[in-house]
């Protein structure tokens, strides 16, 4: 049996494209996990699949947009959002994901995030946050904790990070969540209530980078990363986002916003018809 | 079929920027992202009214690296799509133009000039981007870019860099100037029959055999959008037929970017186009493009008068160059004046084109426009007169 036959025996292949694989990711690596709960959803859900785009910046999670079997877009580093936008506004009838990293996402991308946050488009965003810059070799980002050490951080962090799911809800999102990846079952879940829900929705994953920032920060393998995660989430749905904190004691998870409003593609139609009621009349 | 909405057929007092988005939107345009800036906003405003109207989409980005990052999903989502900017948006877009020509995205990029660097003369015409839209972004890579001399080429020629976008697949400039931008003039829009619209080529393959990045004959792949059942990936990485990633194969590197920079050599007789004046037994050619244009030809007019033997060769595609044009007629005459608003710019290539013979600038910047008897004086020095 050739290494596709094999790959194709499992029940999820139709869903990534066989010949580009073995992936990128390093043994242990969370950013699988993430992909694999995300074409789950795709599943249980059964999306039309031929209405349905993936999009990433660049980074290791970046990568997801060349695996997964759809239309999909791997853009510049930080500008997902922004081209998504562009895809989802000009075919409402796409569905769009992003699936990118914290750097990606949170520093060079920033703006287009709290934006596209801002007007509610509807775009399911999920970042995987792994605490550094895992492509470029584990520099420190937006989300490295005070005090952790990256190439860029040797003698460790003295930046503030962001807390992103309270960063999402106060730029307006109206689904956040926050998972690691050992939770798959309630990650896929929520990536499901994300997809089915309309408006900007987001959805942080604490990822493991063992190679790196695991390495570097004394976190052991993953496995260890893994155990440490049960040890430490605890899950608070509906908690106040600007508490739900990260610290090396706790990982506070769970669905934090899930709130109904107007997204920019309704809106938009709204005004639409009127215009086009108006123009008919003279 | 195109509504009388979408074009509107008749005799209009325009300003430059509105004819721009007329032409837009007689050119087939459904999607237009941008971010206000002097002397382009303009487009931005009449898009924002316009679009609705025509069943199309204007969002106002954050930016302008969002802009143009937003009209090539919006392209792949399979809309005709633009942006507009001046100097300083323009340089932002640079990134995402990098990737609009790696991933062989149709779109418009209008650059109304002002006077540069940085953010120099918001409200001052200027041509100081022309280099840059030839090399702005990193790498080697080739785009097409047209430069209007009047309103009624603000409308004209932003169809035409549709249909070039959509037939080449490379983000295409409509390199306008602050001037040209903010004149009122006449435009005469013509009925919806009269207007050719070229439409982007599709797969003639079914999904399972489709390439999306193999070329035709023309060097150019047929495009498949999203939603369109090819399940296509799209990547700014260097990728081979199939569209996947292949970054450390020299061979793949080799034939992609050669190809992206061939596609517009080898179709370069059907892109450029060029207007002749009074060339025919000229000993002195003005080489001028966009507003100098204009000034030019009364100079060139004034000098047979006085009984120099000058002529005009305008350069209505700037990018890709015309070498042929100018090759040719830099063996017919003794010497070449070219004027343009910036430091010198499109003379450097008219030097490397010309070869032995000679060419003297007439650079202006500043905000004011050429007289034709500054142009008509250095006509005259340029005859040894
Ligand atoms: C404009 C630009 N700047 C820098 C880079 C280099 N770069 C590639 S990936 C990356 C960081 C990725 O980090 P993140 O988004 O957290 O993804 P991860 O690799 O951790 O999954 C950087 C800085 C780039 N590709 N483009
Ligand atoms: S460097 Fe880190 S994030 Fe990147 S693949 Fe390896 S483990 Fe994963
Ligand atoms: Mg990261």
């Amino acid at each position: 049996m050739t290494v596709i036959q094999e790959f194709e025996k499992h029940p999820l292949a139709k869903y990534l494209r066989a010949e580009r694989f073995p992936h990128i990711w390093c043994e242990g690596c969370g950013d699988g996990i993430i992909l694999h709960c995300f074409v789950k959803a795709l599943d249980d859900l059964a999306v039309d699949i031929d209405k349905f785009v993936v999009v990433s910046g660049i980074g290791c999670i970046g990568r997801a947009a060349g695996y997964v079997k759809c239309d999909s877009f791997h853009t510049t580093h930080g500008r997902p959002i922004a081209l998504a936008t562009g895809i989802k506004l000009a075919n409402p009838k796409l569905t769009v994901a992003v699936l990118s990293g914290d750097g990606d996402l949170f520093a060079i991308g920033g703006n287009h995030f709290i934006h596209a946050a801002r007007r509610n488009v509807d775009l399911t965003v999920i970042c995987s946050n792994n605490f550094n810059y895992g492509m470029t070799g584990g520099q420190s980002g937006p989300t490295t904790p005070l005090d952790s050490y990256t190439t860029t951080t040797p003698y460790g962090n003295i930046e503030h990070p962001f807390n992103l799911v309270h960063l999402a809800a106060a730029a307006g999102s109206v689904y956040v969540a926050r998972w690691t990846v050992l939770h798959v079952r309630r990650l896929a879940e929520s990536i499901k209530k994300a997809l089915r829900k309309k408006g900007f929705k987001f959805i942080e994953v604490i990822s493991p980078c063992p190679e790196i920032y695991g390495r570097r920060n004394k976190l052991g393998k993953a496995i260890d990363i893994m155990k440490l995660y049960r040890q430490i989430s605890e899950i608070r749905h509906g908690y106040d986002p600007a508490k739900a904190e990260i610290t090396r004691e706790k990982i506070v998870v769970g669905e934090f916003i899930d709130i109904e409003k107007p997204t920019y593609g309704e809106l938009l139609q709204k005004q639409f018809i009127k215009i086009q009621q108006k123009l008919s009349e003279g | 079929m195109v509504s009388q909405r979408e074009v509107l057929t008749g005799k209009h007092l325009m300003q430059g920027d509105v004819a721009c988005a007329e032409g837009a939107i007689a050119a087939g345009c459904k999607f237009f992202a941008g971010y206000p800036i002097t002397p382009a906003t303009e487009i931005a405003e009449r898009m924002a009214r316009r679009m609705i109207e025509v069943n199309g989409m204007f969002v106002q980005m954050e930016d302008e690296l969002a802009s143009m990052a937003a009209i090539i999903g919006a392209s792949w989502a399979g809309a005709k799509a633009m942006t507009a900017t001046s100097g300083p948006g323009f340089s932002l877009m640079q990134e995402n133009i990098g990737l609009a020509v790696m991933t062989e995205t149709p779109c418009v990029v209008v650059n109304v000039m002002r006077g540069a660097p940085s953010t120099g003369q918001p409200t001052e015409g200027a041509q100081q981007d022309v280099m840059q839209s030839k090399w702005g972004s990193h790498g080697d890579y080739s785009i097409i870019a047209l430069a209007p001399a009047s309103v009624q080429e603000m409308f004209d020629l932003t169809i035409e860099c549709f249909n070039l976008a959509e037939t080449y697949r490379a983000p295409t400039f409509l390199l306008a100037d602050g001037f040209t931008g903010h004149l009122w003039e006449r435009v005469v829009i013509p009925s919806p029959e009269e207007i050719k619209i070229v439409e982007r080529k599709k797969p003639v393959v079914s999904p399972d055999k489709y390439m999306p990045f193999k070329p035709d004959e023309d060097l150019v792949p047929p495009m498949a959008c999203f939603g369109e059942g090819y399940c296509v990936h799209v990547t700014g990485l260097t990728h081979d037929e199939l569209g996947y990633p292949k970054t450390t194969d020299p061979k793949v590197q080799h034939k992609l970017v050669n190809r992206l920079c061939e596609k517009m050599r080898k179709n370069a007789n059907r892109i450029v186009r060029t207007y002749e004046s009074m060339l025919e037994d000229a000993e002195v050619a003005v080489i001028a493009y966009g507003i100098p244009s204009r000034a030019s030809l009364n100079a060139v007019k004034k000098a047979r008068e006085s009984g120099i033997k000058a002529g005009l060769l305008r350069l209505v595609t700037v990018w890709p160059f015309p070498e042929k044009q100018i090759e040719e007629l830099a063996t017919r005459v003794n010497a070449i004046v070219v004027p343009e608003m910036n430091c010198g710019q499109i003379v450097r290539e008219v030097e490397r084109v010309a070869k032995e013979t000679p060419v003297h600038l007439l650079s202006k910047i500043g905000g004011e426009l050429h007289s034709p008897s500054e142009i008509f004086e250095a006509i005259r020095r340029a005859a040894g007169i």
